[in-house]
C-alpha cells in the first residue's frame, strides 16, 4: 500500500520492473562497471599510481639510512634551526623523516629525474601534502613508504602536515626545491 | 474480528510458495548474518592479513 | 513479568502506539537534540576560528572543540535518534509492542552514561583532544575510550531490542506478509550498527587497556584499517536510516507507495552486503595495503552499494511522482514537483536532503573513494565537506524534517513558530550546501582538514595558499554562519514545541489494550500487483524523475573525469 505500511501483495518480489526502474538499472550498473575498471585502467596506463612497497621497520634503523643520505648529500643548511638541504643523485633512494613537529631533511631534486621516496613517522601519524601538487600521503611510524616520484617542473614546493598531529600541527611544514637538471 | 486460525489455513492453502529472494528478505537474522560476515571477511580479515603480512626491512 | 500491552491508537494515521516505546522514543530523541544542541555550540566555535579573519580560539582549544564537535555530531546526536527511529519502525509501524522495554532503558542508560563520560574526557579533562578518529599511538585519557565502548554497548542492546521487537511482532502477528519498506531500511541501518559496533570494540577495548598501560603498542596502521569499519560504517548506518526517513516521508505527505517492493528491497540487501566495505576509503593514501584490498573494498565490490544509492535515488522521488501524477498532477515533466508542499517543511527538509546527498554528497564521495583521486584529495578539507553533505544535508536534515512529522504525532504538540519551520530547511540546508561546496573548493587547492592555521604562524618555514582558497575558506565561514542560523531555528522550533507547545487532545480518546483488539489485518489477496495504470509517457511512469536522474548522471560523469584529468597533470607517482 505505501512504504509504511506492508506490501498490499503476497507476492510482492514477483511484481514486474516498471520501464523507468529497469532503465535507469541498466544506466547505472554500467556507469558503476566503469568506473570500477577505470581504477585497474589506470594502474596499467595511467602514471599516478600509489606504491604499495612497504616495510616493517625501527624509528632506529630508519633513522640510520637517513643520517647516511645526509652526511652524504648535504649541499647547505638552512632556517635557524640548521636543517640541512639534501640533493641527493637523481634515480637515488631519498629518506624523508616526519616527527613532531618537523619535515627533516629538507630534499632538492631534479626536473624530470625519478627519485624512489621513503617516508616514515618517528613518533605519531603524520600527513605528507605536498603543495601546490596537493599530492597527500598518509604517513605512519613503523612502516616505511617508498614512493616513486618524477618531479615535473622546477619551483619551490611545500610540504605540509595534513594529519592532526597535536597542538603545534599547523607549524609542521617543509620544502621541497626542485631545480634544472645540472647537466 | 477475525482471529489467527482462519488466516493460518488460508496461508496454507495458499498453493505458490514465497519466492527464495523474498523468504531471504524477509528474514532478518539470516540479513544479519551476511551483512557482519560480508565486512568482516571482505574487509576486516583480508585487511588484518595484508598488515601482518608487510615485511621486514632490510 | 507482566508485559505492558497498553496502546493508544493515533488520531491522525489510525497506528497503534506502544506506550513503553513511545516514552523511549521521546527520551532517545530529545536527548540527540541535547548533543545537537551542544555540537551546534561548538560547531559554531570551530567556523569562528578556521574563518582566519576571526580566528577565534587558540590552537589548543580549537582541536578540543573540534574533538567534541565530531563525536557528539557524529555519534551522540545520530546514534541517539536512530535509536528513536528504530523503536518506531519497530512498533509503530508495525502496530507491535517493544520488545523488553526494560533492556531499552537500559541501553539507553548505558548510552547516556557513556556520552557523559566522553564529553567529560573532551571538555573538562581537555586532555583528550585526539579528534574523533582518536588515531594511535596519541593517546586520549582511559575515560574517553570507556566512555565511547560504553555507548556502543548501550547501542548494541538497543539494535537487539529492535530485532526482538521484529520477533515479537511476528510472533503476535500484528502484521501480514513482509515488515513495511521503512521498517526494512531500519533493519538495514540495524544490521550495519551490529557490524560498527563490533569493529568498534575489536579497536577500542584494546586501546581503551593500552591507555591505562595493560598493552603496550598498538599498531597504527591495524588501528586505522579496524577503526574505520567503526568509523565509516557509522555513516553507513545514517545512509541507510535516512533512505529509510525519505521514504517514509514520502508515504506520510503524498501517500506514495513504493514503485516496486522489488527494487527498493533489493536495494536494501546490496547495502547490506557491500556498503561497509567502504570503510577503505580512509586507507587508500596508507602504506603496505594492495592495490587488490583498495580497489575491491572502496568500489563497494563493483560500486554495487552506489547502483543502490543510485535506485533509491530514483525511487523516492519516482514513487512521489507516480502519487503525485496519480493525483491530476500529471501534467508535462514536472508539474508534480512544482506542485508539491514546498512551505511544508516535512516534505521541504526531505527534498533537499536528497538532492543535497546526491549531488553534493554522493558524487563526492565516490570521486574521492577512487583509489588514484584519493591521492589529490586524502585529508584535505574537500573530506569534510563531502561528510558534511552526507550527513548533515543528508541525514541531518532528513532527521529534522521527520521531526516535524513527529511533534504533533508522537509528543501530541502543535509545532510553534510554524512560520519559522517553513523556512528552517532552506536556511539549513542551502547554508549547509554552501558550506559543503566551499570546503571541498578549498580542499582541492591543498588547504589541510583539522588545522588551526592555514598562515602557518610560528612556522620556521611557512606555505602561501592561492587567494582563492582564502576566499574559499571565508565563504565556507559565511554559509556556515547561515547553517548555524537555521540549526538554531530548528532547536527554538523542536526544544518550544515539545516542552510549551500547545498540547493536542483528541476526544473521545482512551488507551486500548492491544490483548483486547486482537484485530488482526486481513489476509492479503493471493495476487500479484499489476504495474501502474495510465500516467507518465512513453511507457515511463515517472519521466520527470527519469529526467533529473539523467541531470544526475551527466553531473556525475563530467565531474568524475575532470578529476581524471586533473589528476594525470600531477607528478608521476609509481
Amino acid at each position: 500500500m505505501s512504504a509504511i505500511l506492508p506490501p498490499a501483495a503476497k507476492y510482492w518480489w514477483k511484481q514486474p520492473l516498471d520501464r523507468v526502474e529497469g532503465t535507469w538499472i541498466v544506466i547505472a550498473l554500467t556507469w558503476c562497471l566503469i568506473m570500477f575498471f577505470m581504477m585497474p585502467y589506470w594502474h596499467v596506463y595511467g602514471k599516478q599510481n600509489l606504491s604499495n612497497e612497504a616495510y616493517r621497520t625501527t624509528p632506529e634503523v630508519y633513522q640510520k639510512k637517513t643520517q647516511e643520505m645526509v652526511d652524504k648529500y648535504t649541499v647547505r643548511k638552512e632556517t635557524a634551526q640548521e636543517i640541512p638541504v639534501v640533493h641527493p643523485p637523481a634515480g637515488s633512494d631519498v629518506y624523508l623523516i616526519a616527527r613532531l613537529w618537523q619535515w627533516w631533511p629538507i630534499l632538492e631534486l631534479e626536473e624530470g629525474k625519478t627519485y624512489r621516496l621513503h617516508i616514515m613517522s618517528m613518533d605519531w601519524l603524520h600527513g605528507f601534502s605536498l603543495q601546490p601538487e596537493n599530492i597527500n600521503i598518509e604517513v605512519h611510524p613503523g612502516y616505511e613508504h617508498i614512493v616513486t616520484m618524477t618531479p615535473t617542473k622546477a619551483d619551490n614546493y611545500s610540504i605540509i602536515c595534513n594529519e592532526f598531529c597535536g597542538v603545534n600541527h599547523h607549524t609542521m611544514a617543509s620544502k621541497l626545491y626542485v631545480v634544472k637538471s645540472a647537466k | 474480528m477475525a482471529n489467527a486460525s482462519p488466516q493460518n489455513s488460508n496461508d496454507e492453502l495458499s498453493d505458490e510458495p514465497i519466492p527464495p529472494m523474498q523468504q531471504l528478505l524477509d528474514n532478518p537474522f539470516a540479513l544479519l548474518f551476511l551483512g557482519v560476515a560480508m565486512p568482516t571477511v571482505l574487509y576486516i580479515v583480508w585487511g588484518v592479513m595484508e598488515i601482518v603480512g608487510i615485511p621486514i626491512a632490510k | 513479568m507482566a508485559v505492558n500491552r497498553m496502546f493508544r491508537v493515533c488520531p491522525a494515521t489510525g497506528f497503534k502506539v506502544h506506550e513503553p516505546a513511545e516514552a523511549l522514543m521521546k527520551i532517545n530523541a530529545v536527548t540527540a537534540v541535547v548533543a545537537l544542541l551542544v555540537g551546534g555550540i561548538l560547531a559554531l566555535l570551530v567556523i569562528l576560528t578556521r574563518w582566519q579573519t576571526v580566528h577565534l580560539l587558540p590552537a589548543d582549544a580549537f582541536y578540543m572543540v573540534l574533538t567534541a564537535h565530531g563525536l557528539n555530531m557524529l555519534v551522540f546526536w545520530i546514534i541517539f535518534f536512530e535509536v528513536a527511529v528504530l523503536y518506531f519502525c519497530g512498533t509503530v509501524l508495525l502496530n507491535s509492542r517493544l520488545a523488553t522495554p526494560t533492556f531499552a532503558w537500559v541501553a539507553y542508560a548505558l548510552m547516556l552514561i557513556g556520552a557523559l563520560v566522553n564529553n567529560y574526557a573532551v571538555m573538562i579533562r581537555g586532555d583528550s583532544s585526539v579528534m574523533f578518529t582518536s588515531y594511535v599511538p596519541m593517546g586520549a585519557h582511559w575515560s574517553f575510550y570507556l566512555g565511547l565502548i560504553l555507548f556502543a554497548v548501550g547501542a548494541l542492546i538497543a539494535c537487539f531490542v529492535f530485532l526482538g521487537t521484529l520477533v515479537v511482532a511476528k510472533a503476535e502477528r500484528t502484521y501480514n506478509g513482509s515488515v513495511s519498506l521503512v521498517t526494512f531500511g531500519a533493519l538495514t541501518a540495524c544490521i550495519i550498527a551490529v557490524f560498527t559496533i563490533a569493529a568498534g570494540a575489536i579497536i577500542l577495548i584494546p586501546t581503551f587497556f593500552w591507555s591505562i598501560g595493560l598493552i603496550s603498542h598498538i599498531d597504527s596502521l591495524m588501528y586505522r584499517t579496524v577503526w574505520w569499519g567503526f568509523g565509516h560504517s557509522s555513516q553507513q548506518i545514517n545512509v541507510s536510516a535516512h533512505v529509510a526517513v525519505w521514504y517514509a516521508i514520502a508515504a506520510i505527505v503524498f501517500g506514495a507507495k513504493p514503485m516496486s517492493e522489488k527494487v527498493s528491497r533489493g536495494a536494501f540487501l546490496l547495502y547490506i552486503l557491500f556498503l561497509q566495505l567502504a570503510s577503505a576509503h580512509h586507507l587508500l593514501a596508507d602504506p603496505g595495503l594492495t592495490s587488490n584490498w583498495k580497489i575491491f573494498n572502496t568500489s563497494y565490490a563493483m560500486y554495487l552499494a552506489v547502483l543502490a544509492s543510485m535506485v533509491h535515488g530514483l525511487t523516492v522521488p519516482g514513487a512521489i511522482e507516480v502519487a503525485q501524477r496519480e493525483k491530476g498532477f500529471n501534467k508535462g515533466l514536472f508539474e508534480w514537483l512544482r506542485k508539491a508542499p514546498w512551505g511544508n517543511p516535512v516534505f521541504s527538509g526531505m527534498f533537499i536532503s536528497l538532492i543535497g546527498f546526491g549531488f553534493l554528497g554522493g558524487i563526492s564521495g565516490v570521486m574521492m573513494g577512487t583509489e588514484q583521486l584519493n591521492l589529490i584529495i586524502h585529508n584535505t578539507i574537500y573530506v569534510p565537506g563531502h561528510f558534511h553533505a552526507t550527513v548533515v544535508v543528508g541525514t541531518t536534515l532528513a532527521f529534522m524534517s521527520l521531526t516535524y512529522f513527529v511533534i504533533p504525532t508522537i509528543f501530541r504538540r502543535e509545532l510553534m513558530f510554524p512560520g519559522l519551520a517553513k523556512w528552517q530547511p532552506y536556511l539549513f540546508g542551502l547554508g549547509m550546501s554552501g558550506f559543503s561546496l566551499f570546503m571541498m573548493g578549498a580542499g582541492t587547492l591543498g588547504v589541510p582538514r583539522r588545522h588551526w592555521d592555514m598562515s602557518f604562524a610560528g612556522a620556521l618555514m611557512q606555505h602561501e595558499f592561492p587567494a582563492t582558497a582564502w576566499l574559499m575558506m571565508t565563504l565556507m565561514a559565511i554559509t556556515g554562519l547561515v547553517a548555524i542560523v537555521g540549526g538554531a531555528a530548528y532547536l527554538l522550533i523542536t526544544v518550544c514545541s515539545v516542552f510549551i507547545g500547545k498540547k493536542i487532545t483528541t476526544p473521545g480518546f482512551k488507551h486500548i489494550s492491544a490483548r483486547d483488539n486482537a484485530a488482526a489485518p486481513v489476509s492479503l489477496p493471493n495476487v500479484v500487483v499489476p504495474s501502474h495504470g495510465n500516467i507518465g509517457t512513453a511507457g515511463f511512469v515517472a519521466p520527470g524523475t527519469f529526467v533529473l536522474a539523467i541531470g544526475f548522471l551527466i553531473s556525475f560523469v563530467l565531474y568524475y573525469f575532470v578529476n581524471w584529468k586533473y589528476l594525470s597533470t600531477v607528478w608521476p607517482l609509481n
